[in-house]
């Protein structure tokens, strides 16, 4: 008896922990999105406020709604963040399965040369981006945007996935082989579908820092066709006055996509997992 | 159905080699079986056979193709794996006819195949499962099932029962020798466990560190093992090596299979104490702790009431003892 009251014990002392993490990991979200919906003065006066009769205004979301160009960019930044995903994930999963699968001279080094980039920080390289990208003309374009975000999301991706896909059974790609499967199967039809729980952690730790990337749309794509959601909703911060029912109406929306993406890829991770577990 | 022949076949990693010069020829129908410790390169000869691995040196030549460089697919061999390697996308029926229709088969033929494989296996109501959704014995039938289908010139084995319980590997086990004498293939099979090297093969051989230390048939090594590794190796449990200048025998080494010992407690040849029984109902192992000769089992048929500590005399049956000199290989 005592051992399992002191297991219930143990049990709500890590769930008081995890909530109490999840409520401070929450809170600014929850100031932002409750703020987004009350007037200006509401905002100010009482912060914590939940949106009542009295202070409700959507002024914020019209304002956000009205500027016209916002769906436009919000486009961009699907765009950006789904293409520049899609190649990380594609080249990043490709190359894992190169340096895991082939011995070649310089596995090792090519491992780790590919590597290098968690530690570098791309931006670092920003003036010579910004001049290769003006020669090859793509200043301005989202395809610069999707190229810088592909390398800066990389060395992750090959890192994270060679791992996993070291322990894919070597029986099973050279039954493949045997059965005369060519490697692009193999790779797509037997190993992908493995390693996809790290495929989902991949795309998690990817995303997220492209969507929110303020520094690139600023510097390579700044112009009215081009610009990302999180580069839009700088235009309500000005340098004296900032119209905050906007700015947070629009970063209210913005957390949308990225949170349906983020649902999307946690199932899978979860269902990976479970799948690995039960075998 | 296809004669292998390997000839000077060998397989560097580097600068170390890990197959020494390998010339074997098995021939059509044969159930040959590669045994040797873990490390010794039998699997790697066998992938190599399979196209698993690049030959460094030498030729692989199957039904009188040479196959040295071709690609596993195009070399008309099925290979089961220690692991089944099922695809776990495919239903059972697909996983068996994924290799035919890869090959483009016409589909009545491949239908055909897989049934006739799933007969022979009885595999029939498993057919629309997915490999998670079987145990681990019909998985491994599965597998065996997905290289029948084929009808390749050769079936290799890469240590096919060691994922199973010991109840299910003797039923697989002897399952192997039925197909093997129904389908009268050719098959090469890798295995470190002796009992099914000696039980399955038509010709077994022993490798040790990259080199083939002997070849022959079951009964062969058994009888007439060419060196001490071999004759360690091959018989359970494992030969005694009693050291010839104190028996007053020829060599350096005599040895002597625990079935060729006899224990008596009035006398013997060899003075000892029993240092542990093992009693398995049909037959006894009484390990005796003896000088010079260490530790010798004795094998004993029936049930033997000896205890620990007991004085006892062993005698050896000198005509079916094995000489050999100092550095281990036999003096006939």
């Amino acid at each position: 008896m005592a051992k399992t009251r002191s297991h219930a014990g143990r049990s709500i002392a890590a769930h008081a922990i995890l909530i109490t993490y999840t409520l401070i990991a929450l809170f600014p979200v929850f100031v932002i999105v409750i703020n987004s919906f009350k007037s200006r003065r509401a905002i100010f006066a009482e912060p914590l406020m939940p949106p009542l009769p009295g202070n409700w205004d959507l002024v914020g979301y019209q304002t956000v709604l009205k500027q016209g160009d916002f769906f436009l960019y919000f486009q961009n930044s699907m765009i950006v963040t789904v293409a520049s995903l899609f190649f990380v994930l594609l080249f990043g999963a490709m190359a894992a399965f190169a340096l895991s699968e082939y011995r070649f001279r310089g596995n090792l080094l090519m491992g780790l040369y590919l590597a290098l980039g968690i530690m570098i920080p791309i931006r670092l390289g920003t003036v010579a981006i910004l001049e290769m990208m003006v020669s090859a003309g793509l200043v301005n374009t989202l395809t610069a945007l999707i190229l810088v975000y592909t390398a800066q999301g990389l060395p992750l991706a090959v890192f994270i996935l060679s791992e996993f896909m070291r322990s894919v059974s070597d029986d099973l790609k050279n039954a493949g082989r045997i059965d005369g499967l060519s490697e692009y199967r193999i790779f797509f039809t037997l190993v992908l579908p493995l390693v996809r729980p790290a495929m989902a952690t991949v795309a998690v730790f990817t995303m997220i820092p492209i969507w929110n990337d303020l520094w690139f749309p600023l510097i390579l794509a700044p112009s009215e066709g081009t610009k990302t959601i999180t580069l839009g909703s700088q235009v309500f911060i000005g340098q004296f006055v900032t119209n905050w029912n906007a700015v947070l109406a629009a970063l209210s929306l913005a957390i949308v996509p990225v949170l349906v993406l983020y649902l999307i890829f946690s199932r899978q991770l979860i269902r990976g997992i479970t799948a690995g577990a039960v075998k | 159905m296809g004669a292998l022949t390997l000839s000077k076949v060998t397989k560097s990693f580097g600068k170390t080699e890990v197959i020494k010069g390998v010339d074997l020829h098995v021939g059509e129908g044969e159930f040959c079986v590669f045994v040797g410790p873990s490390g010794c390169g039998k699997s790697t000869l066998l992938r190599m056979i399979a196209g698993l691995e690049d030959v460094t040196s030498g030729t692989v030549t199957l039904d009188s193709r040479e196959i040295t460089d071709e690609a596993p697919a195009k070399r008309e061999i099925a290979m089961v794996f220690q692991t089944y390697a099922l695809y776990p996308h495919l239903t059972v029926r697909d996983n068996m006819s994924l290799a035919l229709k890869q090959a483009g088969e016409p589909k009545a033929k491949i239908d055909q195949a897989t049934a006739r494989a799933a007969a022979m296996l009885a595999l029939e109501p498993y057919l629309d499962r997915r490999p998670a959704e079987l145990s681990g014995g019909q998985r491994q039938r599965v597998a065996i099932g997905r290289a029948i289908v084929r009808t390749p010139k050769l079936f290799l084995f890469d240590e096919p029962l060691s994922n199973l319980d010991a109840a299910l590997r003797v039923q697989t086990r002897i399952e192997i020798a039925r197909l093997h004498r129904e389908l009268g293939a050719t098959m090469v099979y890798v295995t470190h466990d002796q009992v099914e090297a000696m039980t399955l093969a038509d010709k077994i051989v022993v490798l040790r560190a990259g080199i083939v230390e002997q070849v022959g048939s079951p009964m062969e090594l058994y009888n007439n093992p060419a060196n001490t590794f071999v004759a360690g190796f091959i018989g359970s449990p494992q030969m005694n090596f009693l050291k010839s200048a104190a028996l007053g025998q020829r060599g350096e080494t005599t040895g002597i299979r625990p079935e060729h010992l006899t224990l008596s407690r009035e006398a013997g040849t060899i003075p000892g104490t029993v240092s542990h029984v093992e009693k398995l109902g049909g037959e006894t192992l009484v390990y005796v702790r003896t000088e010079p000769h260490g530790l010798l089992t004795v094998r004993l048929f029936g049930e033997h009431n000896y205890t620990v500590d007991e004085p006892v005399h062993l005698t050896a049956d000198a005509t079916r003892a094995f000489h050999f000199d100092a550095a281990g290989q036999r003096l006939r």
